[in-house]
């Protein structure tokens, strides 16, 4: 503080309340919306406090889904989300980890090609290449699986250079001492690396899982079987029903349960995620 | 730089970034230069024969009503979010900067919409803007402003911006406030014994110091209404009413997928590409600019 201005501190205040209050407000109405019987949200006159139905909506939403209009349980949805969050974040965090070892601790012929091939991969997000990749995808049959929804998604550019800008910072004597000592390569990624890196690892975890969950375009190509739809792009279907049918309700019961497992890793872990936040965008 | 101990060996490197690179070539680099291929082909209505047309699909994008109007969908939607995200982002980041009490607790409540999808994020604001359902509709309904964001595109727009706008103002917020903290106090303390009051101190010191950050996040928020927000719209509007709404990703996936016009798609996403790798290029002669600082 560089100045005491009383007026000052309450106009921040209050500026940061009506900032919390705009940024509550979308979410709080989605889940009032999703204590209520299906007919109240007709009237167009939403109340502002939640109803009585919070239960019942939601067993329904999790054992049947939208029955009504032929939509997928919600909780084999979540589950594969579940999955392929998993599978993207451990996956990404493996495989790059990997490679920003052999590219740092290593001279191999073709050392710096592989860094630049690896590298180019920032700049080709999936929405550009759709269709191509949609077609690799299809020719490996891995459609309609996890495999399908994750391997595509695991090589990651920002991940490796994430672990290579850190290996460099590790002191030199460290591997001396160890080399000194008899330690061949693996023994000191395991001993040595892998455990200096846990931090890192842990806010890239994060960062990645909350992407894996958050995928859309990818699982919405790929699954045509209903029992591998991921929760966020299960609920565009329920959405386009929800314009003739009138189950608001559910949908947004369904939109509730779609954001609370990336929202409780951002509040349980928020210093890890502003760590993996600001590093990896480095 | 480089390290100058190291391991020998040819055979266990090549291992270790095996995995990474087989993935890059099939899933990456294999589809991006399929993409450059066909961008120069030209399929037949029933798919079964394909010519070299060179960079016909090329001119005949940048000659089509539609493409062009989802060009200036995209531009009018980016900027629109870029602005309204960042200018907001900032604003809540100078009010949160000089809080005490409490600081901790503001930023937690602040930071969370980054997790939720932008998928998740359209459906939320579809359904507050929801002609017939949403309590944001009827509010402006009663204001006597006749909101229908299925039928006007104008109002369409609105909604898709303001959806992906609220999602990321917890992301710049959080990036300015971290720029903010770096500020070294010592120069606001020397401007206000010299008498520089808090919105002089922002225009004079602050902000002009927080040029590097401010550039950064035009940079990553261009990206993301240019691509990430493919999801927002295939949630809410579909690209319409019309086509108000189809923004330059939309198009490559309504055209490729439901078109199925092959060779259009190609050349459109050989397009964004070019986008994305001058937006990357622009990011990174900055970034190693900021590392010579």
């Amino acid at each position: 503080m560089v100045e005491n201005r009383p007026l000052l501190t309450i106009v921040r205040h209050l500026v940061l309340l009506a900032g919390i209050v705009s940024v509550l407000f979308p979410i709080w109405m989605t889940f009032v919306a999703s204590t209520l019987p299906g007919d109240a949200l007709m009237t167009g006159r939403l109340p502002l406090l939640p109803g009585d139905r919070l239960w019942e909506n939601y067993a329904t939403l999790l054992s049947s889904g939208l029955a009504a209009a032929g939509g997928a349980p919600v909780g084999p949805m979540l589950f594969n989300s579940l999955v392929m969050a998993l599978s993207i974040a451990i996956g990404k965090i493996a495989v790059s980890i990997l490679a920003a070892y052999a590219v740092v601790y290593f001279r191999f012929p073709g050392r710096m090609l592989c860094f630049w091939l690896i590298f180019i991969t920032l700049m080709l997000p999936v929405e550009v290449r759709i269709l191509p990749t949609f077609e690799v995808v299809a020719d490996l049959g891995m459609l309609n699986s996890y495999a399908g929804l994750s391997i595509p998604l695991i090589a990651s550019a920002t991940a490796t250079f994430l672990f290579r800008q850190f290996f460099l910072t590790v002191p030199d004597e460290l591997l001396e001492a160890a080399r000194i000592d008899g330690a061949g390569p693996l023994r000191f990624f395991r001993d040595i690396l892998l455990p200096l890196s846990r931090t890192n690892i842990a806010a890239l975890f994060v960062i990645l899982f909350i992407y894996g969950w958050n995928q859309y375009l990818w699982p919405f190509l790929i699954t045509t079987d209903e029992s591998f739809y991921t929760i966020v792009m299960g609920i565009q279907r329920m959405l386009r029903v929800a314009d003739a049918v009138p189950q608001w309700h559910l949908v947004m019961g369904t939109a509730i349960l779609a954001m609370l497992p990336p929202v409780v890793v951002v509040i349980a872990m928020q210093r890890l995620f502003v760590k993996g936040l600001v590093e990896t965008e480095k | 730089m480089h390290k100058r101990v190291i391991f020998k060996g040819t055979v266990v490197p090549l291992l270790l970034v095996l995995p990474q690179l087989a993935i890059t070539l099939v899933f990456f680099i294999w589809p991006a230069a399929e993409a450059l291929w066909q961008s120069l082909l030209r399929q037949d209505a029933f798919g079964i024969r394909t010519t070299f047309v060179g960079l016909e699909n090329f001119r005949r994008l940048l000659a089509d009503p539609t493409y062009l109007n989802a060009f200036d969908n995209t531009v009018v939607f980016s900027l629109a979010v870029t602005v309204i995200a960042l200018s907001i982002g900032l604003f809540l980041a100078v009010m949160a900067d000089g809080v005490i009490r409490g600081a901790t607790a503001y930023k937690t409540l602040l930071v969370w919409p980054y997790a939720v999808a932008p998928a998740i994020a359209g459906v939320l604001w579809w359904f507050l803007l929801n002609p017939t359902v949403g309590i944001l509709a009827y509010f402006l309904q009663s204001l006597g402003y006749a909101w229908n964001s299925q039928i006007s595109g104008t109002d369409a727009m609105i909604l898709v911006v303001v959806a992906a706008s609220w999602k990321q103002v917890s992301y710049n917020f959080l990036f300015f406030l971290a720029g903010m903290q770096a500020i070294p106090r010592s120069l606001l303390e020397a401007a206000a014994i010299d008498g520089a009051g808090p919105v002089k101190r922002f225009w004079t010191i602050v902000f002009p110091l927080l040029s590097p950050t401010t550039f950064f996040l035009l940079v990553v928020n261009l990206v993301y209404a240019f691509f990430d927000t493919f999801a927002l719209i295939h949630t809410t509007t579909s690209g319409g009413p019309g086509q108000a709404t189809t923004i330059l990703v939309y198009k490559v996936f309504t055209d490729g997928f439901i078109g199925l016009n092959l060779g259009s798609s190609a050349a459109q996403s050989v397009i964004l590409m070019a986008i994305v790798i001058a937006l990357t290029a622009v990011q990174f002669r900055f970034v190693e600019r900021r590392v010579q600082y």
